[in-house]
């Protein structure tokens, strides 16, 4: 069925459905939106072969608004939904929507198992540190110490970092990025898109009425510089203004500190040049948060495996090329078997347990 | 009445009966399954009718010797149509004070007990809880008992074989069945065979287990003893010509699926969460992947059902597979899709519950989960299956619906039937209605929730498909445009469209025929699922003492068939033996204000024939 379109240069307005966007004016959402269908635009995704599944939550209306095919289904089930649909169909480019509560709360058990399964789907997880939809508790990613409806006094739970659990999980491809971040969005996304495999990409999302700001200490303008890294695999580790700040592994330790080129008799050989093959260093990338280190932003791991869903048809296809063509009579009279109406009973079938 | 034609004296020669029930019983290590599925083949090859009960503790490896480890299987043979695995049994093999203790109910006065003396040593007396040796102290008096030192007798044959102690003593369940084998005057040759091949890696096993089943059989022909015991035939019955192959509702349910898939031309998803007693079709589609079934061990229940509307909604048909607790699980995802209006199959094997229950022990108690429990007014079709060869049709029908009418169909099963087996003359499949679903390819004027005219179903439009992508979910869609709407008088239209949609599939079913007796009269006994068997036998006999009673058992448990309300209001009296606590009665009740009786049993056994005929003569004697 997956005919080829005409060649044509699509613009990403062409992945705008005709529905009425209904997200809250300045939600994150907006600009996770563009810089989807700025992405497709770009990786020329064919809309008859692409698929968004979303579950349930604010970022769960995301397929309604792209013209592609669309599933909006039920409260953390995505994962599960798209595994499906790639064994049915392993040709389909599969895109799940989610948010931090879908996809780390009610959905945290199909996130890890896709994850490690390594079904080949790109995976966005919009993390605003808040549920939205049902209007302001707090989520299993919000700071402990958040007031919400639910939590009046202020959380008393630690909250799950989603890149640190995806790689706990197994997953082979761990992004992260920032919603209102043009410049760096869409590359992520088609890097996630080229990842033959699961694609987890965390995108810190504002939500603009609950959780308004809760980024902004490493957002925010003045501070950004000084507070984010965008890693890139092969380049040193490097930030700041003027690329002044580097990583390096803090002598006789696992961790990782900030130094600074020039001082203390710091060179760029002292900083540690990023390898997105190396979990280990992905580890310390996704746990690094504000003040005392900068947040990663980027491809912090990718190592590509066999994807599950073409193991999976490899396996089918082996079993195929071994047997001749599937006949029901066949089926049936696998086994013992025996005739009535023949002069003597006599098992037909060599006894096969 | 079925299994009571029964051993009534020992006699050297052989006495011809028209049918037998016999029971082996032992410890979840003394291989009573696999003793009972030997006997059950030669039986099969030997031209009786059968059926069978095995029936196996929860626990994988229960301690030896204690009562809740026991392990046992049940087979009804004989010379005429068998209906059940038998209400009482005449003759029990018991491997152990244990199996003795939990078994000897079931067997009839006067009924045949083999048992091996040589396990009933003070410690696994003392596991079963017997104070006094049962086989000493004159209690079994009521019975024909014959002591015979099975465990000492075998390690006698084995002793130049060179296994091990241990090792020869398991074989002696094989010593068993070669005397079993001798009583009945079966032949050995295809479990020596099939024995050979099952243990082909372990040839002296294969050999030791051999060995002590001539020995068992040769007891039987040379002992003494063999005047006490008896010797019996059981000639063959008429049943019809054609190849026959001894089926359970596990291989049944899974064959089918895999003809339904064919039939219409699909690719199927089988996702499923291992349970009990469901966990077999899984295993069964797993060995059939070229058929080109693709089968998925989910993460969970959810994640199965969910992973089946995927694949369905990919153009797959996505089937999932549980029991009653993974059935709840899966209730969401089954509302997700009656209101995406995709097709999906669900197979539930029911056992006992509520929560955990029993999960080895059988139970028809899921009725209301499959017509009720959802959320919201969400009818989906239900069908149940009587039998284990009934599973195969039933199957192929769930597939067939589910794909003309884009809806899930969940098909009832139970432990039962998905253990039991019996034999069945194989349909040629060539000559199987075929159902091809051709997906939908027109553009104009598309959108996902177009209704066909007759049938009520949406376009089945997959992905990959140019020029049709859409968006579907499970809030409330348009029904002019498939888009998202909150309009209150769409969710009336659409609310309605759903239930019709489901009441049309009736114009599929045959009228409701009766099984046995007549369209009217005083008493009609209807019912649903692996019942059937008791049922029909009961109804049988009934008449043929000249009792006027009917037997109507449904399939099509919803929608129900457009006749059936007629068809009950012309009997002065219905009788709706269950085994819940009265399902299909509230159903019934409440559809077409019938005065239905129930009788319910929720032991985790089946209804036993004399059970329904003692509630029935009660209904027309009183």
């Amino acid at each position: 069925m997956n005919i080829a379109a005409p060649i044509e240069k699509r613009q990403p307005k062409n992945y705008a459905s005709d529905q009425e966007v209904r997200w809250c004016p300045g939600c994150g959402d907006y600009a996770i939106l563009k810089a989807v269908e700025r992405t497709l635009a770009d990786i020329g995704a064919r809309p008859e072969t692409t698929v968004f599944v979303s579950g349930i939550g604010c970022a769960a209306r995301f397929p309604y608004y792209l013209s592609t095919y669309g599933f909006h289904s039920i409260h953390g089930r995505a994962p599960a939904i798209a595994t499906g649909i790639k064994l049915a169909n392993p040709d389909l480019d599969v895109w799940i929507v989610s948010g931090d509560g879908d996809a780390l709360s009610i959905g945290g058990n199909h996130l890890l198992h896709i994850l490690r399964r390594n079904v080949d789907v790109q995976l966005l997880l919009f993390n605003n540190e808040i549920y939205g939809l049902t209007k302001g508790q707090y989520s299993p990613t919000s700071r402990a110490g958040t007031r919400s409806p639910s939590t009046p006094e202020g959380s008393v739970e630690a909250p799950v970092s989603a890149a640190v659990f995806a790689l706990g999980a197994g997953a082979r491809f761990v992004a992260r990025g920032v919603d209102t971040q043009q410049k760096y969005l869409p590359g992520v996304l088609a890097r996630a898109h080229a990842h033959k495999g699961a694609s987890l990409v965390e995108i810190l999302q504002n939500c603009i009425v609950y959780n308004d700001g809760i980024f902004a200490h490493f957002t925010d303008r003045e501070v950004a510089a000084e507070r984010q890294i965008h890693v890139e695999h092969g380049k040193p580790l490097r930030f700041g203004a003027n690329g002044e700040k580097g990583l390096r592994v803090r002598p006789g330790t696992l961790d990782v500190e900030v130094v600074e080129i020039g001082k203390g008799g710091m060179t760029e050989a002292d900083v540690l040049v990023h390898d997105e093959t190396n979990r280990t260093m992905a580890g310390l990338l996704a746990r690094m948060a504000p003040p005392a280190m900068p947040v990663a932003l980027g491809v912090l791991y990718c190592d590509p495996m066999p994807s599950y869903e073409r193991q999976v048809a490899a396996l089918v296809d082996a079993a195929k090329a071994k047997h001749k063509a599937p006949d029901l009579n066949a089926l049936l009279r696998r086994g013992h078997t025996w005739t009535v109406g023949a002069p003597r009973r006599e098992p037909d079938a060599p006894a096969e347990d | 009445m079925e299994g009571s034609a029964a051993l009534k004296g020992g006699s050297p020669q052989r006495k011809q009966l028209e049918s037998a029930v016999v029971r082996f019983a032992g410890d979840s290590g003394d291989g009573m399954q696999l003793t009972g599925d030997r006997f059950t083949l030669a039986t099969a090859l030997a031209g009786n009718d059968l059926a069978t009960f095995p029936d196996f503790p929860a626990e994988i490896r229960a301690p030896a010797g204690t009562t809740y480890g026991v392990s046992a299987y049940q087979i009804n043979f004989g010379a005429r149509e068998i209906k059940t695995s038998g209400d009482t049994v005449d003759v029990l093999i018991a491997m152990n004070p244990a199996a003795l203790k939990v078994n000897l109910e079931d067997v009839h006065a006067g009924g045949l007990l083999l048992v091996d003396s040589g396990a009933f040593g003070e410690k696994n007396l003392r596991k079963a809880g017997y104070d006094h040796n049962p086989l000493e102290n004159g209690s079994l008096k009521g019975f024909r008992l014959i002591k015979i030192d099975m465990s000492q007798l075998t390690l006698d044959a084995l002793k130049d074989t060179g296994l091990s102690k241990k090792d020869a003593l398991r074989c002696k369940n094989m010593w068993a069945l070669g005397l079993v084998y001798w009583i009945f005057d079966r032949d050995r040759q295809a479990t020596a065979d099939s024995l050979r091949q099952k243990f082909k890696a372990k040839p002296e096993v294969a050999a030791g287990m051999v060995a002590a089943l001539n020995a068992g059989h040769a007891f039987g022909e040379t002992a003494e003893i063999s005047a006490d015991i008896g010797a019996f035939t059981v000639p063959p019955a008429a049943i019809g010509s054609g190849v026959y192959h001894n089926v359970t509702g596990t291989e049944a349910v899974a064959w089918g699926l895999v003809a339904g898939t064919m039939l219409a031309g699909l690719k199927m998803v089988f996702c499923s969460y291992p349970i009990t007693p469901a966990s077999g079709i899984l295993h069964t589609l797993a060995r059939l992947k070229e058929y080109g079934i693709v089968t998925f061990q989910a993460e969970d229940e959810i994640a199965a059902v969910c992973a089946a509307i995927g694949a369905s909604y990919a153009g797959a048909i996505g089937v999932t597979s549980s029991s009653g607790p993974g059935i709840a699980l899966k209730t969401e995802g089954i509302g997700l899709a009656a209101a995406t209006e995709l097709p999906l199959v669900v197979v539930n094997t029911q056992r006992a519950g509520p929560s955990t229950g029993m999960p080895t022990k059988t139970e028809q108690s899921d009725l209301y989960q499959a017509v009720f429990g959802r959320n919201a007014d969400c009818p989906v079709v239900v069908l149940a299956a009587r039998s284990p060869a009934d599973c195969f049709e039933t199957t192929i029908e769930a597939v067939r619906l589910a794909t003309r009418y884009m809806t899930p169909v969940m098909l009832l099963s139970d432990g039962y039937i998905a253990n039991a087996s019996e034999p069945w003359a194989l349909p040629d499949a060539d000559g199987f209605a075929r159902f091809p679903v051709i997906h939908h390819h027109e553009t104009t004027g598309f959108h996902p929730f177009q209704r066909d005219s007759e049938t009520l179903a949406r376009p089945w439009a997959i992905p990959g498909t140019p020029g049709l992508t859409h968006r579907i979910g499970g809030l409330e869609r348009d029904y002019d445009t498939g888009n998202v709407s909150y309009d209150p008088a769409n969710h009336q239209r659409m609310t309605d469209a759903r239930a019709a949609k489901i009441a049309g599939v009736a114009r599929e079913f045959p009228p409701q025929a009766v099984e046995l007796g007549n369209d009217h009269g005083p008493l009609a006994v209807v019912g649903w699922g692996s019942t059937y068997g008791p049922i029909n036998r009961a109804v049988g006999n009934l008449r043929e003492a000249g009792l006027d009673v009917a037997h109507i058992h449904l399939r099509h448990i919803w929608p129900l068939p457009t006749n059936l309300g007629d068809l009950l209001k012309s009997y002065e009296k219905i009788l709706i033996p269950e085994m819940n606590n009265g399902q299909l009665i509230t159903l019934l009740r409440s559809e077409y204000l019938v005065p239905a009786e129930g009788l319910h049993k929720v032991t985790g056994k089946p209804f036993t024939i004399a059970e329904v005929e003692a509630a029935v003569r009660a209904r027309l004697e009183a």
